[in-house]
């Protein structure tokens, strides 16, 4: 399963047990560097799971979660905390539900995830406080940064209204783009384009090939929008009932017969796979 | 070793009344996932109900101390019922979707209103009232010390056991049982499935209400005097009790009441009495750094 | 939204009886509700006889004219709101908005104007002074709860702990080390902060109710501990003759290097209650600096980021304990400096100060003003305590009317009477210039 030397993120004999309920059974799977790798599978199969295993906010049963930095420090994921792993591992994440602060405005909401480098500039607060220049100047760039993806983004006219007013889609995009205001090396996606409609989802993508192309930011999403998985997918794996069943490039996914048979009974949007559709 | 023994009587007893209360404060977090603030307070305004209203029917001439008592438990169960009612229908129900701290600003707010207004209405003085169910017997006889157990500190007891077994009865056996069970796991799939959410609530705040105000009636019959501030601190208590026990779990109330009652019949008997309060919120918030599940809570998961 | 009215007015119309009815039926459930929880609590009257025993008392009448004003109260409201709440119709129209902030920077400074010339304009009355900082003390110790509340959105319940520890830090040291106010006022502030740590550190990992419930078992363990520990605090009888404050040095008396004789005034009492109520106001007045810069700051975004969404902060990199902490502390310093500041003014101190209500107290005048808008809080403490002493008679009732503000104001503006927030920073200068102009525009 690919290169170790070119993987960012391997997950190895990953298993989380939440009571008697195994949500998810030794999984392993390897994401390459600058690829976009989509986590597919019915609902319940465990894919949040390993997001939140992968991101701290649960603790693994067994197993364990590596991440490798492009100058080749090595991260132990499972023995980190979650605000470690984005502070430090550099992994960041959006949610199925979106979280976004609402009460605060779109560019606040970007500024907030630049938190630690600025925490440092201001001197833990305290130059802050009595408003050194050297402060001032890095909340400069944070504004900047922030215009640049609000920029990319067509959300520059609504920097300064509240989160919570933009609209679904918006919403979606302002979430991935704050994730990337932590300047990740890893950004994990959980489902960004549900509730997209078809001009919004291709908007996702170019967004999403963009983050690729330009920033080298390896991508990891879960996905039930073919559309999207499809398209912008260097590597797909697929998750059923806990396990793994499947993993390999969109053709081969496209033309595996267990995929089928475990996948697409249930999905109706699953009828893009393949041409087939064959139902078991 | 008698001493001992007798503390243990008196923690049982105390611990029976914790376990009550408990249970309504482990019912209402279950299901809507909110301390129920005010619950104290409801408890403390069942015990005035049945203060008042034992008055009443011994003025009109009922003398009958076990009828009238058993009057008195039902007005005071009906009418204590009426106040949980009330309160979640005018503090708590307009607030299900509102921000997360709204319904515990609202609790405090109906907490403090319960207090002062029966403050207001019965004045601050304490309410004395003449032991009514007297004799004990002595169990074991010394010299030094005989230890004795009372007929109230018998009938504390048993009405605690029959309730537990009721009450186990309606969760586990009936359709309100099974609603308020689907509504502790998903309310809104519960909904979904046609389970009348505002009802199961009110008849939780209900059912809370009424065994609330049987403790009452058992602390006013203990101890013989009641005022408007008994619910603050008894309520920390049985909250601190319901959390030791596992927040959710209905034998976890009981158990986490009766150890409540023990520690702080123990401490006063071997330590300091001046301190028990203090060993009471210590527990409390040791207990929830060190065990926030409880004894036989389970394991929360976070959802992300 | 506009169709509606005219709806229910055609519906009046042509049912005007059927909807004249269904208010009926609902005021007299509520009446009805009403009479069974009022009956035994309200309607017969508790009192302690001649030989000691409880004797009853009937008081049918309060009971009536309760039960009465139920009935047509929800009569009314059942009549007007065609059985929909009031409170949710009653919405700001959009337009007033941008007129109340402008006004609020106008009331902000006009407040600040009027605090700064009222030891002059009242000189002679040692009512209003005394007032004055009466009112000062609750705002400033709102806005240190503000800080933890308002903007960290943890709830706090004993926060008049931290009132209690500055109070009795101050009187301790000056009591024991002879230490003067100078000294003892950052001791007390910086001692008041250790305690926050000390508590904050274990609990705030906990979700939000769960702190609630502990800090308020924090808040009563520091009262017992200062009831009980005589030795140290004196118990119930508290400490007096604590020191005073000096005007850097020079003592409010009527001896040669006093502070009027250094001036050349003639001694009066009143300058140490004008001094009292600068220092009151200039400690506020620093409360409320370093909030609005802590704002502006990565920490105090991370604070308001954290009120929204934990989950998302953490996501983010941000180290939600120690944030969290970094409120609390900085609360708790405030509420320590309060502390120091009561001590000297009263000069007596007990735990009688210091219990669950004064806790209740700021909270319902952060809750009231708006959680995170200072001049809010403000406005909230003037009403509250002002409001109080206009009502003096009333004084049983006070503590019903702060529970019942705080479920009042919780379901009608949950986020206070004064709900606008300003953004922390903008992006567009020139959007932020066309809007201050808008401002002075709207000035003229």
């Amino acid at each position: 399963m690919g290169d170790n030397a070119e993987s960012i993120l391997a997950v190895e004999h990953l298993t989380m047990h939440f009571g008697g309920l195994v949500a998810v059974d030794n999984f392993s799977f390897a994401a390459r560097r600058g690829e976009v790798t989509a986590l597919i599978g019915p609902n319940g199969a465990g894919k949040t799971t390993v997001f939140n295993c992968v991101t701290g906010f649960y603790k693994p049963t067994v197993g364990m979660i590596r991440l490798l930095h492009p100058d080749g420090r090595e991260f132990l994921l499972e023995r980190l905390l979650d605000f470690r792993i984005t502070k430090l591992a550099r992994v960041a994440r959006t949610f199925q539900n979106i979280r976004l602060f609402p009460g605060m405005t779109v560019l606040e909401n970007l500024v907030v995830a630049q938190h630690n480098p600025l925490m440092v500039a201001s001197g833990f607060s305290i130059a802050g406080l009595f408003g050194l220049k050297s402060y001032a100047q890095a909340e400069k760039a944070a504004i900047d940064k922030a215009r640049y993806w609000l920029d990319r983004t067509g959300l520059l006219a609504r920097a300064d209204d509240n989160a919570g007013q933009l609209a679904y889609g918006e919403q979606r995009r302002l979430e991935i783009v704050r994730a990337m205001c932590t300047d990740p090396v890893l950004l994990c996606l959980d489902e960004p384009a549900a509730g997209l409609n078809a001009n919004e989802s291709a908007d996702l993508n170019k967004l999403l090939l963009f983050i690729r192309a330009e920033h080298g930011t390896s991508i990891v999403l879960i996905e039930h929008d073919m559309s999207v998985v499809m398209e912008i997918s260097d590597h797909i794996v697929v998750l059923d009932y806990g396990l793994k069943i499947a993993d390999g490039t969109p053709s081969d996914i496209r033309n595996d017969p267990k995929v089928i048979a475990a996948y697409l009974g249930h999905e109706d949007d699953a009828t893009e796979l393949s041409g087939a559709g064959a139902r078991p | 070793m008698e001493y001992f023994v007798q503390q243990l009587i008196n923690g049982i007893t105390l611990g029976s009344i914790y376990g009550l209360i408990a249970i309504g404060y482990t019912m209402v977090y279950g299901i809507i996932g909110m301390i129920n603030f005010a619950h104290g307070d409801i408890f403390m305004v069942g015990a005035f109900i049945a203060l008042i209203s034992f008055l009443t029917l011994v003025a009109i001439g009922l003398t009958a101390i076990p009828v009238a008592l058993f009057i008195v438990l039902l007005i005071a169960m009906g009418l204590t019922a009426l106040y949980g009612w009330t309160v979640e229908r005018l503090a708590y129900r307009p607030l299900r979707h509102s921000f997360r701290l709204a319904p515990l600003i609202s609790a405090i707010g109906m907490s403090i209103i319960l207090q002062n207004y029966v403050q207001v209405a019965q004045s601050a003085r304490v309410k004395p009232l003449p032991p009514l169910i007297e004799g004990t017997h002595v169990i074991i006889e010394s010299d030094v010390f005989s230890v004795e157990l009372s007929n109230i500190q018998i009938i504390v007891v048993l009405t605690t056991l029959a309730l537990m077994i009721v009450f186990s009865w309606i969760v586990g056996k009936t359709r309100l049982g099974r609603d308020m069970r689907a509504c502790e796991q998903d309310l809104k799939m519960a909904s979904l499935l046609g389970v009348n959410i505002d009802r199961t609530i009110s008849l939780t705040f209900v059912i809370g209400a009424a065994l609330a105000s049987v403790a009452g009636i058992m602390y006013l019959l203990y101890y013989g005097v009641i005022d408007f501030f008994i619910g603050f601190v008894a309520g920390v208590k049985a909250f601190t009790a319901a959390v030791l026990g596992g927040i959710g779990s209905l034998p976890g109330a009981m158990l986490g009441g009766l150890l409540i009652g023990l520690i702080e019949t123990f401490w006063s008997a071997y330590f300091s009495i001046e301190y028990k309060d203090v060993a009471a919120f210590s527990i409390l918030i040791v207990v929830l750094i060190f065990l926030p599940t409880g004894i036989l809570g389970r394991p929360e998961v976070e959802k992300v | 939204m506009s169709p509606s009215p005219s709806v229910q007015d055609n519906s009046a119309n042509t049912l005007g009886i059927s909807v004249l009815a269904a208010a009926l039926k609902e005021a007299a459930l509520a009446a009805l509700v009403a009479l069974g929880l009022f009956f035994f609590l309200i309607g017969i009257k508790t009192d302690q006889g001649p030989t000691g025993a409880l004797v009853i008392m009937p008081r049918f009448e309060a009971l009536a004219m309760i039960v009465g004003a139920v009935f047509t109260g929800s009569f009314l409201r059942a009549l007007i709101a065609g059985n929909k709440s009031i409170m949710s119709r009653v919405e700001l129209p959009a337009w007033i908005v941008p007129k109340l902030q402008w006004a609020g920077r106008f009331m902000g400074a006009a407040f600040l104007v009027f605090a700064l010339a009222l030891p002059f304009l009242f000189f002679n009355n040692r009512y209003v002074l005394d007032l004055g900082i009466l009112v000062l003390t609750y705002v400033m110790l709102g806005w240190g709860l503000n800080i933890v509340v308002g903007l960290a959105g943890l709830l706090d319940l004993g926060y008049v702990a931290f009132y209690a520890v500055g109070a009795y830090s101050y009187a301790l040291l000056a009591q024991n080390f002879g230490l003067s106010f100078w000294i003892g006022l950052p001791l007390a502030g910086i001692l008041a902060a250790f305690w926050g740590v000390l508590l904050g550190f274990p609990v705030l990992r906990l979700r939000g109710d769960y702190l609630a419930i502990v800090t308020l078992g924090f808040g009563e363990i520091i009262r017992l501990v200062l009831l009980n520990w005589r030795d140290l605090t004196g118990g119930p009888n508290g400490i007096s003759g604590i020191p005073r404050p000096s005007f850097f040095g020079l003592p409010f008396d009527e001896s040669a290097n006093g502070f009027a004789a250094t001036f050349g005034l003639e001694f009066t009492p009143t300058h140490r209650l004008v001094f009292l109520f600068y220092l009151i106001l200039a400690l506020a007045l620093v409360t409320n600096w370093v909030t609005l810069r802590l704002r502006r700051l990565p920490i105090g975004r991370a604070w308001e980021a954290l009120r929204e969404d934990e989950i998302a902060c953490r996501a983010l990199g941000i180290n939600t304990t120690n944030t969290k902490l970094t409120a609390f502390a900085i609360g708790a310093m405030f509420g320590g400096f309060s502390g120091a500041f009561f001590a000297t003014r009263q000069s007596f101190i007990s735990p009688e100060s210091f219990n669950f209500g004064e806790s209740a107290l700021v909270l319902a005048i952060v809750v009231l003003g708006g959680m995170g808008s200072q001049l809010g809080v403000a406005i909230a403490a003037l009403a509250m305590i002002g409001g109080f002493e206009l009502f003096r008679g009333f004084e049983q009732y006070r503590m019903l009317l702060f529970g019942a503000t705080m479920v009042i104001i919780m379901i009608w503006r949950p986020r206070g009477l004064i709900a606008t927030r300003t953004p922390s920073l903008l992006l567009a200068a020139g959007k932020a210039k066309s809007a201050s102009s808008n401002r002075d525009g709207d000035g003229r």
